[in-house]
């Protein structure tokens, strides 16, 4: 078990085309920029983004399978830049399982620790554990392309769990499944990393899984760090607008609107006015005058009222959606169109007309400009 | 006015039965939804339909007349395809004449025609530019623009937002259930997506295996499913299932492993009392079991297993015995894994399935 490091880390991608161009300081493409994040001992980190933000070039430098241009990469107390792969004490997990098809699945598994040249018995004890631990027991003496794509998700698991690595490097394993056996193995793979303890840095575009399985999570976009926190961390206090409009369903509601003196709210359209009450600026925002921005409110924190004249703002509803524990409303106001949602026994129908009222404590402020939040 | 009566229709490739006996209307200017997993025969409907396909046995009739001796072009249905179906090299104009040139249509007419259709789809100031210079909401729009030229009696759609990302899909659910209500038009969409269902329908329909499961509105299907795949296929995450038995001296369902009671209603009762099922499955929504700290009569012991924050809400699941139970509770709730605690079912909402048939009882 170790704690990772990636120091000032760049990568750029050079293409023959950008060599032959490149006058003094070649151009290509900056697929990681003056990265710095420290994994803990025993996290379990997500990096999330869209894809081409970075993420997977991050974990292949992790994994030893990119070399970074630039800048350290420390696995414990080693820096590994120079390391080959199978020198890192690592384990990689794909999106494809890459099994061996002839090999049964016990094979599979105590394939690494063969090469390793591991005690037989220390062997047969390491997988009786493992296969315990995945509820793999049953089907060792299988061949893999017969197995559900969720065993083998499993045996894939297993047999990088075997090796008990310092490292856990995994790249969307979960991406191929359906969504109930994706919803199933989250649970899984976040109870064994927690039973296990080993460090784990984990790849993925999709929002619910960085969610649900992390310790931390770290938000990337066009190979910039946005953001680094707790689940909840990232929900309530997106940083920048990328990580605000990136998590949440449905995405959070963003109002174009003024700040004026530091105090107060007005959307550009439509006679929304909040103060800013309870709510501390960051240092270098108090500035007197108009400034541009973006109000966010998530629709959770927006709610219904038939009484109009108390309401921040009001419209009329022009779609319900239904969906079951919830219900969520598109109404168009004069701020422009906002996404509310609501418990399922609340029910308005398309043409109704609603006030809405804002939850002042947990508005989002964002500058149009350098599109960083303005609150602290 | 039912538009659309289906009546009994089946269909088979070689040994495979993708039909068997399907029976449902689609109602004038109503939004409905076919919905199950892959291979459920729902694409194979919407084909029979449009003529694409032929049942073996069955009756398509649109309008009180029968459909199915009728070539597909004179059904007077329309599939409206993905929005990157689009020929990208003409303008919006063009791409929407199409059709109609196709029909050899007076020009005059033609331009007439586009020109309605464009305004009711708020795309007149776009009809000389090209697919890549549009949003993917205004393409979806020209996609459906294109379909509508053609005025026919029934859109069909197959799928049309899988290809999207989540960001996009989420925002043309509400344009697309927004146009519909605005157009007035009768929809006939097919998808694997339950959100997208639920979000989108006046009417769900639900397939497996080329058999109707359950027809209903959106909040009818999620609370009270008609048999264990639909309350299984719902709902996110997964209903809990868990299996009982029903004692008629404790007046209630036991779990298999003893570990909890649920007391069950004079009505209940009488209900049960008359099944003669052996086993049963209680489906218990994630919304529907509360996780509470003080043990106290009726409270089930569990552990916590995995916690899981999603932002709005989380989810817990909790260790009961052997079984694994799910618990939806708001964000302010803090728990770790290996806590012990306990959950309460709510009594008056869940569901109960005979085992071996699966169908709902109570």
């Amino acid at each position: 078990m170790a704690e990772v490091r990636l120091i000032n880390v760049n990568k750029k991608f050079e293409t023959a085309w950008t060599r032959r161009r490149a006058t003094g300081e070649s151009a290509g493409v900056l697929a990681v920029n003056q990265l710095n994040l420290t994994i803990q001992d025993g996290e379990f980190l997500v990096l999330l983004g869209p894809s081409g933000c970075g993420k997977t070039t991050t974990l292949r430098m992790i994994a030893g399978l990119e070399t970074a241009t630039t800048g350290q990469i420390m696995i414990g107390d080693r820096e590994v830049n120079q390391l080959p792969p199978g020198d890192r004490d690592i384990a990689f997990v794909f999106q494809f399982y890459a099994l061996y098809p002839h090999l049964s699945v016990i094979d599979n598994i105590t394939f690494p620790l063969r090469a390793q040249k591991l005690p037989p018995d220390e062997i047969k004890r390491r997988v009786e554990r493992v296969a315990r631990l995945l509820r793999i027991d049953h089907i060792l003496k299988r061949r893999p392309n017969r197995l559900p794509s969720g065993e083998q998700q499993r045996v894939a698991l297993g047999r990088a769990i075997v090796r008990q690595p310092q490292v856990f490097l995994m790249d969307e394993p979960l991406t191929n499944l359906d969504a109930s056996l994706r919803a199933e193995m989250r649970v899984e793979l976040k109870h064994l990393q927690q039973e296990l303890g080993t460090t784990m840095v984990y790849v993925t575009h999709d929002q619910t899984e960085a969610m649900s399985m992390s310790h931390r999570i770290a938000v990337m976009n066009l190979g910039v760090l946005q953001q680094v926190g707790t689940p909840l961390e990232i929900y309530n206090r997106p940083q920048t607008l990328f990580v605000a409009n990136f998590i949440g369903s449905p995405p959070m509601n963003l109002i174009p609107a003024r700040l004026h003196d530091g105090r107060q709210i007005a959307s550009e359209d439509g006679p929304l006015r909040l103060d800013l009450n309870g709510h501390r600026l960051q240092a270098d925002s108090a500035q007197d005058g108009d400034r541009k921005v973006l109000l966010g409110v998530r629709s959770e924190d927006m709610h219904l009222a038939d009484e109009t004249d108390a309401a921040d703002v009001s419209g009329v509803v022009t779609v319900r959606e239904p969906l079951g524990d919830e219900t969520i409303y598109q109404v168009e106001t004069e701020a422009g169109a906002l996404l509310v949602k609501t418990p399922p026994r609340i029910v308005r129908q398309p043409g109704d007309r609603v006030g809405l009222t804002i939850d002042r404590r947990r508005i989002h402020l964002f500058d149009r400009a350098t599109e960083h939040s303005l609150l602290v | 006015m039912t538009t659309l009566e289906i009546n009994h229709l089946s269909k088979s490739f070689g040994r495979v039965q993708a039909l068997n006996d399907l029976s449902l209307g689609v109602h004038s200017g109503e939004f409905l939804i076919l919905l199950g997993p892959t291979g459920a025969g729902k694409t194979t409907t919407l084909r029979c339909v449009a003529g694409l396909e032929k049942p073996d046995s069955g009756m398509i009739s649109m309008g009180g007349a029968r459909i199915d001796g009728l070539s597909p072009a004179e059904r007077d249905v329309s599939f409206v395809f993905q929005s990157y179906a689009l020929y990208p090299r003409k303008t919006v104009y063009e791409n929407m004449a199409f059709p109609l040139r196709a029909r050899e249509m007076p020009a005059d007419a033609m331009r007439s025609r586009i020109q309605d259709v464009a305004a009711k789809l708020r795309i007149t100031e776009l009809l000389q530019r090209r697919p890549a210079q549009l949003s993917g909401g205004q393409q979806q729009r020209v996609a459906l623009g294109r379909a509508m030229v053609r005025e026919p009696r029934m859109f069909l759609m197959d799928e049309p937002l899988t290809n999207l990302d989540f960001k996009l899909r989420v925002e043309m659910r509400a344009e697309l259930k927004r146009l519909q209500k605005e157009l007035g038009a009768t929809f006939f969409y097919v998808t694997n997506d339950q959100v997208e269902a639920m979000s989108m329908a006046d009417r769900i329909a639900i397939l497996s295996q080329g058999v109707l499961q359950q027809i209903d509105s959106p909040e009818t299907i999620y609370t009270r499913p008609a048999n264990l795949f639909v309350a299984g296929f719902v709902g996110s995450p997964r209903m809990n299932f868990l299996d009982c038995v029903f004692d008629p001296a404790a007046r209630a369902l036991v779990a298999d492993d003893q570990t909890w009671q649920m007391p069950l209603s004079p009505v209940q009762l009488n209900t049960l009392e008359r099944s003669a099922s052996g086993g049963y499955v209680l489906g218990l929504r994630a919304e529907n079991v509360e996780p509470v700290w003080e043990s106290a009569p009726g409270v089930i012991p569990g552990q916590v297993y995995v916690v899981e924050p999603l932002g709005d809400r989380t989810l817990v699941d909790i260790k009961i015995g052997a079984s694994m139970i799910k618990a939806k509770v708001p964000p302010t709730f803090a728990a770790q894994t290996g806590e012990s605690l306990g959950v309460r079912f709510d009594h008056d909402r869940f569901s109960l399935f005979n085992k071996s048939t699966g169908e709902v009882v109570l």
